[in-house]
């Protein structure tokens, strides 16, 4: 049998995070919203049945939603997160090779497997009694296949959710059922330029002549057209490639008028950041530093800059990082302008064994490698930010408005789930 | 046959090395060499399978006949399947509660049990929502 390949997707996967300790929420409709509570990113099947839609803002349908009973709940990626690397560690128990494509999406090697619908449904099955996480499983010789394969099991076709595409007559009657923009890859745009070669369906694509398609649209395209034809082009991506950058950036809870308050939330994003490079082992060669106005605030003036900082010798110490950070910060603030968002980015990524010190700075020396050490394992055992830099504020005005987050119950022992 | 003394030696930077507890013969590795010494990890101890088990706090006196307390951090295993006399954390009409699980062979009915006689046995009638949401495994508590 020719390989094939398994796309395990999580069915509403933020909505499913928030059920697995809230069982009040099963039967109801639940939507998770954005980050600062802006808009609605996640739905359950009972929120898409009364036609609310991705990116619905909440502030225009708060009413709607109290009349439909509607649960709202602000993201809580700490635990969808942490949910989501226990589906990971239960699927690297079901292939070789594995994929890891998005927070609820993982490409799945299903080469040689005998059975691969039974393979599949023992899958499910493990992932739902393990994690409290229903999936739904597309198999198909390619990627793109497996994308249209898992859509159709997500709406009922195949059994138990899941949906295999092997046979050519199967692919065909499958890509009769959808739209160009269902197909992994294809906007809005990309539709238009297709249907300007006469290309308006799912099959015209996979019937056009790839030659023509690489020299009008390129190779991305001619891609996809071969995927649909079930010849692989996009490989298994084996192991999750080396973060080049790290990157912290949040809306402010309000507009940030004061510099101080600027300071401190870059600062304070230094921290988090600064702690995911030293988990791993990593040193920062340069820090991006940026601040920006709403622009959908057409009455503000508007205000957008960045500045990045490099530093003499690469370094992993919060307190390094923040005097680079600040500098930055104080290259770029402009008094006057109501500040919507700032964030950082760690640059130059390097192993923390390599770092070398040059003539005039030392690297980092064990005194603040210790330091820094003692910081994250007190973090870690109280809570997030109780030992942290002055300058990264002690009142937080700005922090993030997320007035209807649940509890993260896999991830701070003070907010376990209480059970009688 | 040739032997090698490996002893450790002081480290001067900090780099933890595993030490090995015996003689290396040279040729044939020892299959005790895979054991390396370690520290004592509750982790190992208390958790079989990372990725399907949870913390929760009790709440409640229905099972400190079972050494279940209130304040307890109970380990909840969702990859254990709970059998006759387990201790489980179920989902019974909305809420979660913590109860012995009893069953009798041939679908002839399934309870939950309180470890407290205050509470008395819940018999699993079809009517009800129920779920056994995973099986306790420890109770941890400060004393």
């Amino acid at each position: 049998m020719e390989n094939l390949i398994a796309l395990v997707d999580c069915n509403n996967f933020y909505a499913s995070c928030e059920r697995l300790f809230q069982p009040r929420l099963r039967d109801r409709p639940v939507v998770v919203l954005s980050n600062n509570d802006g808009c609605v990113i996640a739905r359950s099947n009972e929120a898409k049945a009364l036609g609310i839609g991705m990116g619905d803002p909440w502030h225009l349908n708060k009413d709607k939603f109290d009349r439909h009973g509607v649960v709202v709940r602000s993201s809580n990626y700490t635990l969808y997160g942490d949910i989501s690397a226990r589906v990971v560690t239960v699927l690297r128990g079901f292939t070789p090779e594995l994929e890891v494509y998005s927070i609820d999406e993982a490409f799945l090697s299903f080469e040689g497997f005998a059975d691969p619908m039974a393979h599949a449904r023992k899958l499910r099955g493990t992932v739902l009694q393990w994690t409290g996480i229903p999936v739904s499983v597309g198999i198909a010789p390619t990627k793109t296949l497996a994308k249209v394969a898992n859509r159709l099991a997500k709406k009922g076709e195949g059994r138990d959710g899941v949906f295999m595409l092997t046979h050519q007559h199967e692919q065909i009657a499958a890509l009769e059922k959808l739209d160009l923009t269902d197909l992994w890859g294809v906007a809005g745009r990309l539709a238009k330029r297709l249907a300007e070669l006469g290309i308006h369906t799912p099959l015209q694509l996979r019937d056009a002549d790839p030659g023509i398609l690489r020299q009008r649209l390129g190779v991305v395209v001619q891609r996809l057209a071969l995927e649909l034809r079930g010849t692989p082009c996009h490989e298994m991506a084996l192991s999750v490639p080396d973060n080049k950058t790290i990157l912290a950036s949040r809306s402010f809870g309000r507009a940030v008028t004061e510099r101080s308050e600027f300071e401190e939330s870059v600062a304070s994003h230094i921290a988090r950041a600064a702690e995911k490079l030293r988990r791993q082992k990593l040193t920062a060669g340069a820090v991006m530093v940026f601040a920006q106005t709403n622009q959908f605030r057409t009455q503000d003036r508007q205000y957008s800059a960045s500045r990045t900082i490099a530093l003499p010798v690469a370094s992993a110490d919060t307190l390094v990082l923040t005097n680079a950070a600040l500098r930055a910060a104080g290259c770029i603030w402009r008094e006057g302008f109501r500040y919507k968002k700032a964030g950082i980015t760690l640059l130059e990524l390097g192993s923390a064994s390599k770092v070398q010190g040059d003539l005039w700075t030392p690297a980092d020396t064990p005194r603040q490698r210790a330091l820094m050490q003692a910081m994250d394992r007190i973090n870690a055992e109280h809570g997030r930010d109780t030992m942290r830099l002055a300058v990264s504020g002690v009142k937080r005005g700005w922090t993030l408005r997320s007035e209807q987050r649940s509890q993260r119950y896999t991830t701070s022992w003070n907010e376990l789930l209480s059970v009688d | 046959m040739q032997q090698f003394d490996i002893r450790a030696c002081e480290a001067r930077i900090s780099i933890s090395v595993p030490v090995f507890v015996c003689y290396v013969p040279a040729g044939f590795p020892s299959p005790a060499d895979d054991y390396l010494d370690h520290p004592l990890d509750f982790n190992e101890l208390l958790i079989a399978h990372p990725a399907a088990t949870f913390a929760v706090r009790v709440a409640g006196d229905s099972m400190t006949g079972a050494g279940i307390y209130a304040g307890d951090i109970a380990v909840v295993d969702r990859a254990v399947t709970a059998i006759d006399g387990s201790i489980v954390l179920v989902i019974l009409d909305g809420e979660f509660t913590i109860k012995r699980y009893r069953c009798r062979a041939r679908g002839r009915g399934v309870w939950l049990e309180a470890a407290n006689p205050a509470y008395p046995p819940m018999p699993i009638t079809e009517d009800r929502a129920f779920e056994v949401w995973g099986v306790v495994r420890y109770a941890i508590r400060r004393l």
